[in-house]
């Protein structure tokens, strides 16, 4: 049944995802309009473009879209906040040695922040958007579920969300594979199903951070040592910002046994490296956590923690520390534990928290 | 959603039923090419005549005066760059001068005249009314000056230019006087000899005719080069087939704006001043573009401090009200029209112009209902925005 007092302003890409969401709305009988953002464009050279997200030609086809399904549909210039409050925050994580995650940032800042306010102030009650995640009313509080397919899920991204965001949240294809989807936007004719898939980093050249790095923030590159645990100098990095935690490919040192980047110190300027082994940890301090629900636990509790987009969750103990922090003890070690990134708790299919790996106050030799 | 109300007759108006009906029977019935020797032909050939007359008596000059385009935009290029490039040929100059707020079809054109092909262009600054003055066009004006053009009425601001003050001007320098009256079609006096023009372009769409055909009056001894070659049309000013149900369509829908010039007009002004008026007093920190008196009856302006204009359209669309806006844009980046650049307004004012255009079937109520609901929509966009 369809609340006659909604009336939903839905989030389009273009893409297939957002499409068949407005489609299902309108079949619905919603009340509704789309809007799409302008996020980012930079100049192109050698006549291509460089990003993908938001192109002329996604813009086309969300207007197809729209006019197919007869919904009114505007186009919203965030260019601007999506500098300030994505591109910068990525720019600057990347130069303040951490792996930011700019989906998490965009998606608070730019679809549940400035998007949602715009919506609301058009008079709408509610804001859908095309993610594979669910939201359920129980009780009196709204839970953000994970997606029905799993391997689509996208409810990671989604973490910062609170009681206030996801009681005017609706996501039509949550409880859908991608199959599904696809099959549906064929079935409403949608323009839209033979066109790649939306990427995340869609402001990002060839998907490539480290060019984009270099052409927006060559100030933060700076050439320094390349250290083993024991703190012996065996190289030389060109910049702390283009190395990842984790990473083996790139870092041009030939050794016995593979060697992967441990840790970047800022203070020292000095890249980390170290054999595989070295590379796992049980622990990790996660910063400004969002408890879903609005209440922090009192108590430690056990999760499955997630610690990367797509990653597997792993089983462990969260223990709160103040409202905002938790320290998570795994059960098993992990590996790629990526200041930057998100930890992601969840109880089942239900996303209860999140927040900010923190750097480690001094690699931990386990 | 409450019954939508159209307050965009500036960009765009409705074809009047009886233009409709006179144009039908040229689609599939009297389908002949005016230029065939045939029977069909000369049916064709006899309504686009009898169009050329129609428009010629609104227009108050003779028929062969009358070149047939397809749209506003086409005029505009024929007279400027036909007339510049040819004035040049022979020998007469190389300056062009345009005001500053013209509309980008006849902008443009001057500024490509300049960066093409060697013109001299002087654009002429605007008063805060964006009225331009017949003194500083004397001013500049120049012995080798071959071309002005200045616009009858402003598309954004609805701003009415003195114009047969300023075709004296240019004529008492020996240059030839264009004024692009798209937007003042529908609503002032086309009386070419009371205007003095040597040309003047207007679009059918404007006045309630077919989009996708337009009109330029070019005085007899007008020497024009053709912007579009080809066959012998209009007397080897614009090659191409006539489009003859759009002709028409356009003489009809002229000949009725005419004789409801008068009764429209005075209707429509009595609306747009109670418009304005409740607008201004209703919405804080609101300013009336253009000027008070000399400006078209259908066109209430403003801008609205610290407002973007091209969200106010989407929730004045959303409240079902269709406006336009001097910063709008489809794509969704905001930036100042030309016109509103002219007016030089600070910052918190620039990007928050709104045009409502009213019509010949905009009704008493729809005006109540924009005043009741345009300012709390801002008070909320306001507020929102902090």
């Amino acid at each position: 049944m369809v609340d006659v007092r909604q009336r939903v302003a839905v989030a389009m890409s273009g893409g297939v995802d957002s499409s068949v969401a407005a489609a299902l709305l309108r079949e619905q009988g919603h009340e509704m309009f789309g809007l799409m953002l302008r996020l980012w464009n930079e100049p192109s050279q050698n006549g291509k473009r460089h990003n993908r997200c938001c192109t002329p030609d996604a813009v086309n086809r969300a207007e197809k879209v729209a006019a197919m399904l007869d919904i009114p549909f505007y186009v919203l210039d965030a260019r601007k906040v999506f500098h300030q409050s994505v591109v910068q925050f990525f720019l600057d994580g990347y130069a303040a040695g951490v792996t930011p995650n700019p989906c998490l940032e965009c998606n608070r800042h730019i679809r549940w922040g400035y998007l949602l306010s715009k919506a609301l102030g058009m008079g709408a009650t509610h804001l859908a958007s095309g993610h594979y995640a669910r939201v359920r009313k129980q009780g009196e509080k709204y839970q953000l579920r994970r997606g029905q397919d799993t391997q689509k899920d996208q409810s990671y991204a989604l973490s910062m969300l609170g009681q206030r965001e996801l009681s005017r949240t609706i996501f039509p294809i949550g409880a859908l594979t991608k199959m599904e989807t696809r099959s549906l936007a064929r079935q409403f004719k949608l323009p839209v199903t033979d066109y790649p898939e939306s990427q995340d980093l869609c402001f990002l050249a060839n998907n490539n951070y480290r060019d984009f790095v270099r052409r927006h923030s060559p100030e933060s590159l700076n050439p320094g040592p390349i250290v083993n645990r024991d703190g012996n100098c065996i190289g030389q990095h060109s910049g702390l910002p283009l190395y990842t935690i984790g990473q083996r490919k790139g870092i041009g040192i030939s050794s016995r046994e593979p060697l992967y980047v441990l840790a970047k110190d800022c203070s020292s300027n000095n890249l980390v490296v170290g054999s595989r082994t070295e590379l796992g940890s049980y622990r990790l301090r996660a910063g400004d956590v969002n408890w879903t629900s609005g209440n922090p636990p009192s108590n430690a509790l056990r999760a499955l923690v997630q610690i990367r987009y797509g990653s597997r969750p792993s089983p462990a103990r969260l223990t709160p520390v103040g409202t905002d922090t938790v320290e998570v003890e795994f059960d098993l070690e992990m590996r790629d534990i990526t200041p930057g990134q998100a930890a992601v708790f969840y109880q089942g299919d239900v996303l209860v928290g999140g927040g900010t790996i923190e750097p480690s106050v001094k690699p931990e030799a386990l | 959603m409450t019954k939508p109300i159209y307050l965009d007759h500036a960009a765009t108006t409705p074809v009047d039923p009886e233009v409709i009906s006179a144009m039908l029977p040229y689609f599939a019935e009297e389908y002949g090419n005016p230029s065939s020797v045939h029977m069909w032909g000369q049916r064709a050939q006899h309504a686009v005549k009898s169009g050329r007359e129609k428009i010629a008596a609104v227009l108050n000059c003779s028929a062969d005066e009358i070149i047939f385009t397809a749209c506003g935009s086409e005029s505009d290029n024929l007279a400027i760059r036909g007339a510049a490039l040819t004035a040049r040929e022979s020998g007469r100059g190389s300056h062009i001068v345009v005001s500053a707020m013209e509309h980008p079809a006849v902008l443009n054109t001057a500024r490509s005249l300049r960066d093409q092909d060697g013109f001299e262009l002087t654009e002429l600054g605007v008063d805060e009314h964006g009225m331009t003055s017949t003194d500083d066009l004397s001013n500049a004006l120049r012995s080798d000056t071959v071309l002005v053009s200045i616009m009858y009425a402003n598309n954004e601001i609805g701003v009415i230019a003195p114009i047969a003050e300023l075709a004296k001007a240019a004529h008492d320098q020996g240059a030839i006087f264009h004024t692009d009256a798209v937007q003042a079609g529908s609503q002032l006096p086309l009386d070419i000899e009371a205007l003095g023009v040597d040309m003047l372009s207007l679009g059918a769409h404007k006045f309630y005719g077919p989009k996708g055909v337009g009109v330029l009056y070019a005085r007899s001894g007008t020497a024009l080069q053709p912007t579009q070659t080809g066959g012998n049309q209009e007397a080897g000013r614009r090659a191409g087939t006539h489009n003859v149900p759009l002709i028409v369509g356009m003489a009809a829908a002229l000949e009725i704006t005419e004789e409801r010039r008068n009764r429209d007009g005075t209707r429509m002004e009595a609306l747009r001043d109670r418009l304005i008026k409740r607008i201004l007093e209703l919405v804080p920190d609101s300013r009336l573009t253009g000027h008070r008196t000399e400006r078209l009856p259908n066109n209430a302006s403003f801008v609205f401090a610290n407002i973007d204009g091209n969200e106010l359209l989407m929730h004045l669309d959303l409240a079902g009200i269709a406006a336009s806006s001097g910063s709008a844009c489809k794509t969704g980046s905001p930036e100042p029209s030309t016109v509103t650049r002219s007016l030089r307004l600070s910052q918190r004012w620039e990007l928050g112009s709104l045009r409502l255009s009213l019509g010949r079937y905009t009704a008493s109520d729809d005006i109540d209902y924009t005043i009741s609901m345009l300012p709390d929509i801002i008070k909320r966009m306001r507020s929102e925005n902090g």
